[in-house]
């Protein structure tokens, strides 16, 4: 490569094309495919489909979309993916909590099989077999690394599957008459923002455990403090996005049982322990894991997601229906769960993630599985050791301590001693082909950064990204403003972000863009 | 456009030399004797060099020399010298400088300097322009300041090319320089100061879509005021936190004195000790508070009307606290604090607390002594 090898950091450019947005290509009459019409004897038979539609359902005017040549489409969206900095293109570590690990493509090509793609979800059970025994083993096998009894993988995706746990919560308790006194759920702070927002669409009032300033994680007295008579259950996440493990976890199920409420276990950073803990042994009655980031079925802009939700034996029939089971060495679908909370997806979930997941498990299998957890935590605490070292930058929280998957560090010194944050330090990143995220809510710690290497990088490209780091930390020190401007190589400069907390300029269809921003209605 | 300019040349001076602040003449003289130097030069320069790159279209106003003339031909700017000042300048050349500037109509009025400077600018234009300070001082509790003085002209410039135009309430608190120095904390909120809204520059990098602190306190008073109980009493303590419970109910109201409420109507306002004892007597009542920021004392500091014999009456279990997450963020892990004077009150008022911080939504987080 034509970078400097010493310093590995590469000399990257990113393309720019300064395309237009499509509605803005429309050319009135161009067509992509030009649509035959009705064939006569058809038309013959049944007449042009047209005259038989209801008054009410026509459109009066031709839907506003924009009409542009097939070719034109086509280069359109292939520059638009030049522009992006996709996880197959990229060092994607830097999006810590949500990394991608690599995804193997045969998984794709077996995904993309017409065996998969040609079912149909109104298909009679004896013609889809093959497709339920997925669903099936992979059900045992989500059990076998969770030590709970029952999955199921209709959760579309993690928040979801937090729903889901929180709709069981609540059925559980009004089958037991206790509904309307247990109206409280208690999480911590640390945990994904979704264990707050999606328990409070079902109702409840939240409550938010703080963390201990040195241990980085809540302890058991704050619990204590927090639960009673009225606590429905608590949703933990263990380890939280600092990637501290909180060795106390069995104390927290045991104080919400006595208290007569359920266990829930949000397992989104589950991939440094897989294989080697488990939620039954932590005494959760209900898990859940995402099978589009731990188990290797792309996510974010990849794919439809999937947070397959476990459940101990005594919560089987709160499961949403229908549950697949084994008859006689037959597949069947369980509709009649007698306490089911419903359904929170169409049919049984999304079947390509869980083909995805399945093919992934079984190429590895229980040793492999393990092991790939043990490499995750290995390069996470390989880049935490070098990244302490690093002038500006630090970890918050637990000093002295190993991580398990994933470090939210912090920008603050470098800040403090040079006026160059986070924000500044992420889009010089951009410049050697990088991407860097800062964090989600709770911003608790300032200034941060949060890194997940997982188990799929080398160290050489773990050491490829510690160098661009260090180089902007010390660029930092010797010419701030310089990372100020940055970044030059990289087509997006500065956004003003004013607009982005004004409800007055947000437009979210090209509609309310012309509206709101070029004064067209 | 205009912008006001006002620097303290001696805020920080105590600092470098272990004096813990700067205010009064005595301290000044020891602090030079010490060999401080003066820095909030230096520091407001950083400012405006960073504001002429970025934008140099708005005319800056200052008062002459040291005070701001200086430092703004320095970085090549053509200042309009509003306010002389003798010398030596002093907090009144700080308090005339400000009037005059808001006499002059100026956009946003910049101060470079700490906690003091920010209560001479409050006690002289109280809430009737948009500042923002430049951090130079020691004592640096208001939530006044930008977090870099490069990070203050980004507030600016992006604030003067804000459509919108949004600003927030920033506490304006204060130490008692005298205990401090022998080692107590003994903090003040002396009211609010209007800064931009410009979240990602004063605490990190935000949410992009998180709702403003203004609306997250109105989802506070309402939690506070949909679980109200009949026929007790409620104290609303100072602050703009709990103020919002009393606009929510449409009552009268002192932002830095202590309230009563009952019935969710208005039983004595900005009472003392004594005015407290002889409303309440002996019936149930619940205390309103909001930690201070910076130090996050909720009772002792600002609310001693609310003193340990009403405490004691009341107990730990009907004291509401309430507080934005931002507040809590800023308190950096920190426990809430309790010093009313008596010992054995703030032992039994320690332990964790279930802070509102929105409706429905809590937080557990502890208090100590």
């Amino acid at each position: 490569m034509s970078a400097d090898i010493k310093s590995k950091l590469r000399k990257f450019h990113q393309a720019k094309w300064d395309e237009q947005l499509i509605f803005e290509l429309d050319t009135p009459g161009e067509r992509g495919i030009i649509v035959g019409g009705v064939e006569d004897e058809i038309e013959k038979q049944i007449g042009n489909g047209f005259a038989n539609l209801p008054t009410g359902m026509k459109r009066k005017k031709s839907p506003a979309l924009p009409e542009v040549g097939q070719m034109r489409v086509l280069k359109h969206y292939l520059r638009l993916s030049q522009h992006t900095l996709g996880a197959d293109l990229n060092v994607d570590i830097g999006q810590g909590t949500c990394t991608v690990k690599y995804s193997p493509k045969i998984n794709e090509t077996i995904a993309r099989n017409h065996k998969a793609t040609k079912l149909h979800p109104w298909q009679d059970e004896s013609q889809v077999q093959g497709a339920l025994e997925i669903l099936y083993k992979l059900n045992e096998y989500l059990s076998e690394l969770s030590g709970l009894d029952h999955f199921t993988i209709q959760p579309p995706s993690g928040s979801a599957a937090i729903f889901t746990m929180a709709s069981i919560v609540q059925k559980y308790h009004e089958v037991r008459g206790e509904a309307d006194q247990r109206d409280e759920i208690i999480t911590t702070i640390f945990s994904h923002p979704s264990d707050y927002s999606a328990v409070a669409l079902k109702g409840y009032k939240v409550t938010m455990l703080y963390h201990d300033p040195k241990t980085g994680v809540p302890s058991a007295e704050a619990l204590r403090a927090a639960i009673s008579e009225r606590t429905a259950a608590i949703f933990i996440t263990n380890p939280e996005d600092t990637g501290i493990y909180n060795p106390e976890i069995p104390e927290f199920t045991k104080i919400a049982h006595e208290a007569g409420a359920l266990c829930c276990y949000d397992q989104a950073n589950a991939n440094g322990l897989l294989g080697i803990t488990r939620a039954k042994e932590a005494g959760f009655d209900m898990c859940f894991f995402n099978l589009h980031k731990t188990f290797s079925t792309p996510h974010g802009c990849g794919g439809p997601a999937t947070g397959a939700m476990g459940v101990t034996k005594a919560l089987k029939e709160f499961l949403p229906a229908p549950y697949v089971e084994k008859k006689k060495g037959t597949y069947t679908l369980n509709y009649n769960l007698k306490h089911s909370i419903g359904k929170v997806r169409s049919f049984y979930g999304v079947f390509p993630v869980a083909l995805k997941a399945y093919s992934w498990l079984r190429s590895l299998g229980a040793e492999g599985i393990r092991e790939a957890s043990e490499v995750a935590v290995l390069n996470n605490n390989y880049l935490l050791t070098h990244i302490k070292k690093i002038k500006g930058a630090e970890a918050p929280y637990a000093k002295g301590k190993h991580r398990i998957e994933q470090v939210r560090y912090s920008w603050e010194k470098l800040f403090k001693e040079t006026g160059v944050n986070t924000e500044d330090v992420t889009l010089r990143m951009c410049d050697f082909g990088f991407h860097l995220w800062s964090s989600h809510h709770p911003f608790i710690i300032p200034q941060p950064f949060t890194i997940e290497p997982t188990e799929s990088y080398s160290k050489a490209e773990l050491d490829e990204y510690l160098n661009a780091l260090r180089h902007i930390a010390k660029e930092a020190y010797d010419k701030p403003d310089f990372v100020k401007k940055a970044p030059y190589n990289s087509v997006v400069h500065r956004i003003n972000h004013d607009s982005f907390d004004d409800p007055k300029k947000w437009a979210i269809t090209w509609r309310l863009y012309k509206k709101k921003h070029l004064n067209q209605n | 456009m205009k912008v006001g300019l006002i620097i303290n040349p001696i805020a920080g001076m105590g600092g470098s030399v272990g004096l813990k602040g700067t205010d009064g003449e005595e301290i000044l003289k020891r602090a030079r004797e010490l060999g401080a130097e003066e820095s909030a030069n230096y520091r407001t320069l950083e400012t405006l060099r960073e504001l002429k790159k970025v934008d140099s279209e708005f005319t800056l106003c200052t008062p002459s020399g040291k005070m701001g003339e200086t430092a703004a031909i320095q970085c090549g700017y053509n200042p309009n010298v509003v306010y002389r000042i003798n010398k030596t300048s002093s907090c009144k050349d700080t308090m005339e400088a400000a009037k005059t500037l808001i006499q002059k109509g100026v956009d946003i009025l910049l101060f470079a300097g700490g906690d003091g400077t920010a209560r001479d600018i409050y006690s002289a234009i109280g809430d009737t322009c948009v500042v923002l300070g430049i951090p130079c001082g020691v004592k640096m509790h208001s939530g006044v300041y930008a977090s870099h003085p490069i990070t203050a002209a980004e507030i600016v410039t992006s604030y003067l090319k804000s459509e919108s135009k949004q600003i927030v309430e920033a506490e304006v608190i204060d130490l008692d320089e005298e205990a401090y120095r022998s080692d107590q904390i003994a903090t003040k909120l002396y009211g609010y100061l209007k800064i931009p809204l410009a979240p990602r520059l004063t605490q990190g990098v935000k949410s992009r879509s998180q709702a403003s602190d203004t609306n997250i306190q109105r989802a506070i008073a309402k939690h506070v005021i949909k679980y109200m109980e009949e026929d007790c009493f409620y104290l609303i303590g100072p602050g703009s936190t709990t103020r919002t419970v009393m606009n929510e109910l449409k009552l009268p109201n002192t932002l830095l004195g202590v309230d009563l409420i009952k019935n969710r109507k208005l039983i004595g306002l900005d009472l003392s000790e004594e005015g407290i004892i002889n409303l309440i007597g002996n019936s149930k009542t619940k205390v309103v508070v909001t930690p201070i920021g910076g130090q996050g004392f909720i009772f002792g500091r600002g609310n001693q009307q609310i003193s340990p014999t009403i405490l004691r009456q009341i107990g730990k279990g009907n004291i509401i606290i309430v507080a934005t997450q931002s507040k809590l963020y800023s308190l950096g892990g920190i426990p809430l604090r309790v010093d009313t004077g008596d010992i054995g009150i703030d032992n039994l008022l320690s332990g964790y607390y279930k802070i509102i911080t929105g409706l429905n939504e809590t937080v557990v987080y502890n208090a100590g002594v």
